[in-house]
């Protein structure tokens, strides 16, 4: 798993452990399993676990990477992996300073976030429809093959 | 009052008048008594006072002889448990050992904190126990009056609270630590006009019964 | 075709997508705010719906006796966090640090923002108020108080950020000489949400915000006017050293060996089990760390008067005063009055023993 997902190792390691990891791991087969049987997506907010140092990078090891990675530009960065465990994806949100400012692990065919939204849909093809308005046409210059 | 002046109150005003009432009392009580003097023994002395006196201070913190243990093995039994885990949960935990350092200067080592905890799980059962006894007893019954109901309480109320403080088991732990340091300072309150006195005057009444009869050269 | 919506009537959704910020983006930052705010997942469409609908509100933001870490602490220079963007979502009308207006412009501003926003306006306020004397703080010649009770009449609801305007703060630490006091000692018609801390943590600032936009109420709050999803946990059931607490591993100095493995700084004076923040999940910094990972014990800073707390460096275990001065003196007192005492039982023995009538035979045969 590259660095930039990796969490950030704390100063002082104690070697207490909260044992959320396996029951965390447990949810996580649940979701999927209802995915498979009733096609419903959970989401699951990693922040809202406490973790003691190193259990956040236990998880993220156990789920390891998959074939799908995704980079998002969207307010600073954001990474999205399907983990080697299809249908269960890790969605990390970065603001523009590089701060983890949101962790998710989505159990779901294809997350929400890498659909394109209606609203920017609509605003892109005002654009779009804007662009060829402005593009010169056909008759106004020679290199251009005639289209239908 | 918000729970947290709760506590800064009990810190603070709450334990310096508690102090105030528990060094005065102690002082003026053991004063009173030693000042009231003893009459001169005009007979001969035929041992040492000091030496039997200091001797049966010691002696009679063991248990008694296997009579009298079998006569009272409850009592005797409890009483050591509940009297050794006050010890324990007091002097040889770490935030305790804090709060003495602080007023005399220096402190010690403290144990394990779950060693400390088991204790006072033990200690609070004995004291259950204790009164259970008192009140099922014939003659116990006959005999305990208010004090003595009052006495237990503020005995039990600081490992109780302070089990539940720590634990953060029961309600608000702000208030729980507050009402803790506030069940110390009723102890501390109620010490020197209640038969707690006995923690110190055992030292004088045990001398004194081994003065005398080492006055006499007898054994005590 | 998108029609066109004047700046002024603009939802936030609309307001963020003619910033160049696409639905996409926003429901990152949905997401994010969702984790911040300790909802779950489940209630990010509800948030992105609320927010995308929400009417950027008037907010009026009243400086009195403060140091401006909140300010500070909310407007760190992170580019397009979700703190700022919850900024562009309100319509900051008045604030002193940050507005460019000064004197009287800036008063006038007020007083039309108040006017035209008429009880729909959010009052923040950060800074205590002397009650003392109004010389103490004012702004425009006005006083403190005055501009508080003024300016709150209109109000939908105060946020009182940082524990000055919260509780007081330092200004009310002992022995308080300009007499200050929060702002819910003064104002008591209307909703108060404390945000305590010195400073308090960013998100939590714009959490409540955000709560506002989203949900049109106040969040839930606790026995002192905090919100409950930040304000709801103490440090210590949160703490990551807890297990050396349990197990009674302490630091005894900064810098020796159970500081440098991490354990608990209970005996430093950390005030971590009897306050109530974040700072041990949301911690600092966009998340980097807080004051008990850094090695420093918690100080207390969400809590009523934590600077008369008997110092940052007493554990809890110890008393605030000094009881050593104190039973000393008690002492002293005490053996006089044993003295006292003494004498008088002495005197009473002797005048008893002295009245005292030996029986004759004529006693007896009586």
């Amino acid at each position: 798993m590259p660095d930039s997902v990796k969490s950030q190792f704390n100063i002082q390691i104690g070697n207490e452990l909260t044992w959320n990891v396996q029951p965390l791991l447990h949810e996580i087969r649940h979701a999927l399993r209802n995915l498979l049987e009733t096609g419903h997506s959970s989401i699951i907010d990693l922040r809202s676990i406490p973790l003691a140092p190193g259990e956040e990078e236990t998880i993220l090891d156990t789920l390891g990477c998959g074939e799908v990675h995704a980079k998002l530009n969207a307010l600073g960065p954001s990474e999205i992996y399907e983990t080697r465990f299809a249908g269960v994806w890790l969605v990390t949100h970065f603001n523009t300073e590089n701060d983890v400012i949101g962790r998710f692990i989505e159990i779901t065919r294809f997350p929400g976030i890498l659909e394109s939204q209606r609203e920017d849909m609509a605003t892109s093809l005002d654009l779009l429809e804007q662009t060829l308005e402005d593009r010169p046409g056909p008759d106004e210059t020679e290199t251009h093959a005639e289209t239908n | 009052m918000s729970e947290i002046e709760f506590l800064s109150w009990v810190r603070g005003p709450g334990f310096q008048i508690a102090t105030i009432i528990f060094v005065a009392g102690i002082i003026i009580r053991l004063g009173e008594i030693l000042l009231l003097g003893r009459k001169t023994n005009l007979a001969e002395a035929k041992g040492s006072e000091m030496r039997s006196g200091m001797r049966t201070i010691a002696s009679r913190m063991l248990p008694p002889d296997m009579e009298t243990f079998k006569r009272s093995t409850f009592t005797i039994t409890a009483g050591y448990i509940f009297h050794i885990g006050l010890f324990v949960t007091i002097f040889l935990f770490a935030p305790h050992i804090l709060l003495i350092r602080d007023i005399i200067g220096f402190g010690w080592p403290s144990l394990p904190t779950q060693i400390v905890d088991a204790i006072a799980v033990v200690s609070i059962i004995a004291l259950l126990a204790i009164l259970v006894h008192r009140m099922t007893d014939k003659v116990l019954r006959h005999l305990s009056g208010p004090q003595d109901y009052i006495v237990w309480f503020v005995t039990i109320a600081p490992l109780l609270t302070g089990y539940l403080a720590f634990h953060r088991l029961v309600g608000s732990p702000v208030t729980m630590l507050a009402l803790h340091i506030l069940s110390v300072e009723l102890l501390m309150v109620l010490f020197p006009f209640t038969k707690l006195m006995h923690t110190f005057t055992l030292f004088l009444a045990r001398w004194y019964n081994g003065a005398i009869s080492g006055y006499r050269g007898v054994e005590s | 075709m998108t029609k066109e919506i004047s700046p002024k009537d603009r939802t936030l959704g609309e307001a963020l997508r003619s910033q160049g910020i696409s639905r996409r983006s926003f429901l990152k930052f949905c997401a994010a705010t969702a984790s911040m705010m300790a909802l779950p997942p489940t209630m990010i469409p509800t948030i992105a719906n609320a927010l995308e609908k929400a009417k950027k509100p008037s907010v009026i933001w009243l400086s009195f006796q403060e140091c401006t870490g909140c300010t500070e602490s909310l407007t760190r220079a992170h580019s397009a966090t979700v703190e700022n963007l919850i900024f562009d979502s309100i319509s900051l009308d008045y604030h002193h640090t940050l507005q460019a207006a000064s004197g009287h412009a800036a008063e006038a501003a007020r007083e039309a923002a108040m006017e035209e926003n008429k009880g729909k306006y959010l009052l923040v306020v950060d800074g205590s108020i002397p009650l003392g004397n109004p010389g103490y703080s004012t702004i425009a010649g006005i006083s403190n108080l005055d501009m508080l009770t003024d300016t709150a009449k209109g109000a939908a609801a105060i946020i009182s950020v940082g524990s000055c305007a919260a509780f007081g703060g330092i200004p009310n630490a002992k022995p308080n000489p300009t007499g200050a006091v929060a702002v819910s000692d003064i104002i008591k018609d209307k909703d108060i949400i404390n945000v305590p801390g010195c400073p308090p943590i960013p998100v939590v600032i714009t959490g409540v915000l955000t709560h506002f936009l989203t949900f049109g109420t106040l969040p839930e709050l606790d026995h002192l006017g905090r919100p409950m999803a930040f304000y709801g946990q103490s440090i210590h059931d949160r703490c990551y050293r807890r297990p050396f607490y349990d197990k009674g591993l302490f630091a005894e100095t900064f810098d020796d060996e159970g500081a440098r493995l991490g354990w608990c700084l209970y005996k430093l004076g950390c005030k971590g089990p009897s306050t109530y923040n974040a700072c041990a999940t949301t911690k600092w910094n966009g998340g980097v760390s807080f004051p008990i990972e850094a090695g420093h014990p918690c100080i207390g800073c969400s809590e009523p008067h934590f600077w008369d707390g008997g110092g940052f460096y007493r554990a809890l275990s110890m008393p605030t005063e000094d009881i050593s001065k104190t039973a000393v003196y008690a002492a002293a007192g005490a053996a006089a009055g044993a003295a006292a005492v003494g004498m008088m039982n002495r005197f009473k023995k002797n005048k008893t023993s002295e009245s005292h009538e030996k029986a004759t035979i004529d006693d007896l045969k009586k």
